[in-house]
């Protein structure tokens, strides 16, 4: 059995990669992937954690989580695809409207 | 029938309801038709009702509706006895004959079913007043009848002047129903209740001579507000603002005497404080001339009646201070009916003019308006107090017992005595300047007999004003037989004994009448430069009478200027730079801290996601390093 370190050490990696893909890239579709892979990075952990811990609360949260991420996958997405319908752009740095 | 009074009310005021929501698809007249029936019906009731009165002998009688607040003696309960089914039947007979004319008077306006709404409203709720088996209903009625007159005043609101004494009358008596109000405070106080049954029975041996006449004062500042007497008349001539009808129902008929059958009902309160009655009575006498002598010098022809009905009020609350009740009552029936008749005649006469008030610009109208003439004719004869018309009768009553008590009170005799005179000298002007001598009309002017909608019931007033006063002469004591169960345990005063004396006093005021009515025939039938001449000589105590004596404009300076003042102030000086400078003070405050922290909001998306990394970063070494 593989040592439960290199997976926490992948999702960690995963993880990085998509924080930082987050906060450099632009386009609002590439964002939102990176926040997926986010996601599947923590719940990764949590898969090997349970398993490692011999605990089905892992597996458990990871259903979760999986069900919420679907259903903020459909909402994120319709926003994209409106607000680009209206400006023509998905680079979220032209949507700054909301700057105090 | 007793236990069905309650319809008596209801009736009314189902009509009102159903004239404000589906008035306005009835076509005219049939919400006049409606009111009518309705006040009719209720007056019909009545008189069932009251019959055991009549037949004699029988008390009043409590009926309980529905128990509203009985742990203070208020609930919605009627009182029926004699003095409620008196007033009842004043109200709803003078109150239907009213509403028929007006179904004439009001044709043509655009809110015609609005005004009889309003006008079953005011008998309902008169009725609640009269009815009231408590003092808690019956303040619920005073202030109902204050609403529907500031509403009837004010009915043609457009007009700047109707609006402005609409509201005069509202905030005056207001200032009377706050002495009422007190004044109830204190009888619950005293009591422990506010129902009638359980005071006047208590009374005597409960109430202290100082309680008692805090009370009475009390609430005698409210029947001077509502009974428009010294120093609160002032609401009571500009109110003839509203449509005639309404000036006869209500200003002249029936609310206004609310405040002489609020004494009467208290008479076991006011037994009690003798130094109140003597209060009551002057203010009463000084009312009566000081309203009287204004009437002289005025050229409305409404606000002639309107001065004269302030005059024959001070009649009556001076016989109810002298306790004189039933006469104080029966001066309030023959008033009713020959006041009634005045104001619905003056208003045939404005109809008739174009809406024309000023009685110079009438005259010679005698020939144009028979029967208006000839019913206006007697009421003026009956107001004057000669034999044998109505106002004859009651009002040397209320003179024959005022010196029967003497000492004092023979003083206000004298006063009332002069009063008669100059009653007679000012509606013998009035009705000659109107009926009698050359035509002073504008051009263009045609006057016409009413028709008969309107005439009808100014003739039926006619008939009672001059059969009104054999109710109670002193060969036939009739009305006060009828009153005599609801005066019971109250000692009365009454006119002397001696035939010669009581022929004497009512010789007396006759000749006061007639001297008045001579003298304003003397004087008025004469061409108008003479009679123009003489108003003249007597400047400026003319002016004086012409003006009211300036009282209005003496308040406005006293009174309303420096509540305007103090509004003033209090608006601009203190409201607007400390209330609203805290409450602009918080706001700015939040504003300028809102300013400083708002360039956190990037608006980037990646700025956020950065700050919750981070956030999230700094949690994570917290946990990890020193934390939990």
């Amino acid at each position: 059995m593989i040592d439960p370190g290199w997976y926490m050490g992948l999702a960690a990696v995963l993880f990085m990669i998509g924080a930082l893909g987050l906060l450099l890239r632009r386009n609002a579709l590439v964002m939102f992937m990176c926040i997926e892979l986010m996601l599947n990075a923590v719940n990764l952990t949590l898969i090997s954690a349970g398993r490692a811990l011999n605990d089905l609360n892992g597996q458990v949260a990871v259903f979760f989580i999986l069900v919420v991420a679907a259903a903020e996958v459909v909402v994120g997405l319709a926003i994209i695809v409106s607000v680009f319908r209206l400006r023509a752009t998905a680079s979220v740095d032209e949507l700054s409207e909301l700057r105090g | 029938m007793t236990e069905l009074i309650w319809l008596a009310i209801a009736v009314p005021l189902a009509g009102s309801v159903l004239l404000h929501f589906f008035g306005r698809f009835l076509k005219e007249p049939l919400p006049g038709v409606i009111a009518s029936l309705a006040v009719g019906t209720s007056f019909v009731i009545a008189l069932t009702a009251a019959i055991p009165f009549f037949e004699g002998g029988a008390h009043g009688e409590t009926v309980l509706l529905w128990e509203w607040m009985p742990a203070i003696g208020a609930n919605i309960e009627i009182l029926w006895d004699p003095l409620a089914a008196m007033m009842t039947l004043i109200v709803t007979g003078v109150g239907a004959l009213i509403h028929v004319f007006a179904i004439g008077y009001m044709h043509g306006d655009e809110r015609f079913h609005r005004f009889f709404a309003i006008l079953n409203l005011f008998i309902a709720s008169m009725l609640i007043l009269v009815l009231a088996g408590n003092y808690a209903m019956l303040f619920l009625g005073w202030e109902l009848v204050g609403l529907c007159s500031y509403l009837l005043i004010g009915f043609w609101f457009r007009r700047h002047s109707a609006a402005a004494a609409a509201k005069k009358a509202f905030i005056v008596n207001r200032i009377g129903d706050l002495g009422l109000m007190v004044g109830l405070m204190l009888v619950f106080t005293a009591f422990g209740t506010l129902s009638y049954a359980g005071i006047f029975d208590r009374a005597d041996a409960e109430l202290t001579t100082g309680l008692a006449t805090a009370i009475a004062l009390l609430f005698f500042v409210g029947v001077v507000g509502k009974s428009a007497q010294i120093p609160l008349y002032v609401w009571l001539p500009d109110a003839m603002e509203g449509p005639t009808p309404v000036s006869a129902l209500i200003h002249a008929a029936t609310m206004v005497t609310a405040g002489v059958y609020l004494i009467a009902r208290s008479a076991a309160i006011y037994e009690l404080a003798p130094a109140a009655q003597v209060t009551v009575a002057t203010v009463g006498a000084f009312t009566a001339l000081w309203a009287a002598t204004i009437a002289m010098g005025q050229r409305d022809i409404k606000r002639v009646l309107a001065y004269s009905t302030i005059s024959q009020l001070g009649y009556m609350i001076l016989a109810v201070g002298t306790t004189a009740y039933v006469a104080g009552l029966f001066h309030l029936m023959t008033h009713a009916f020959f006041k009634a008749l005045l104001f619905l005649g003056a208003g045939s006469v404005i109809h008739a003019m174009n809406d024309e008030q000023d009685m110079y610009k009438m005259g010679g109208l005698f020939k144009k308006m028979k029967v208006t003439g000839i019913t206006m004719g007697i009421a003026t004869i009956a107001i004057a107090g000669i034999p044998p018309l109505g106002g004859f009768w009651s009002k040397d009553e209320i003179l024959a017992a005022v010196f029967e008590r003497g000492g004092y009170f023979s003083f206000l005799w004298v006063i009332g005595l002069v009063t008669a005179l100059i009653t007679g000298f000012y509606m013998a002007r009035q009705f000659i300047l109107v009926f009698l001598g050359k035509p002073r009309w504008d051009e263009g002017v045609q006057p016409h007999e009413s028709p008969r909608v309107m005439t009808v019931p100014l003739v039926i007033l006619a008939l009672l004003s001059t059969i009104g006063g054999l109710t109670n002469t002193p060969i036939r004591l009739s009305l006060e037989h009828f009153l005599e169960p609801a005066f019971e345990s109250i000692t009365l005063a009454h006119p002397p004994e001696e035939t010669w004396l009581l022929v004497v006093i009512a010789a007396l005021s006759v000749i006061a009448g007639l001297v008045g009515i001579g003298a304003a025939s003397v004087n008025y039938l004469r061409p108008r430069e003479d009679w123009e001449r003489w108003e003249g000589g007597l400047e400026p105590v003319w002016s004086w009478w012409g003006q009211a004596y300036g009282v209005d404009e003496f308040y406005g300076r006293t009174i309303v200027a420096p509540g305007k003042r103090l509004a003033e102030v209090t608006a601009f000086d203190i409201d607007i730079p400390v209330i609203d400078g805290a409450v602009n003070g918080v706001g700015r405050l939040v504003r300028g801290l809102g300013a400083w922290i708002r360039p956190l909001q990037t608006g980037y998306v990646r700025n956020y996601g950065a700050l919750l990394l981070a956030g999230t970063v700094v949690i994570l070494i917290w946990l990890l390093v020193g934390g939990a």
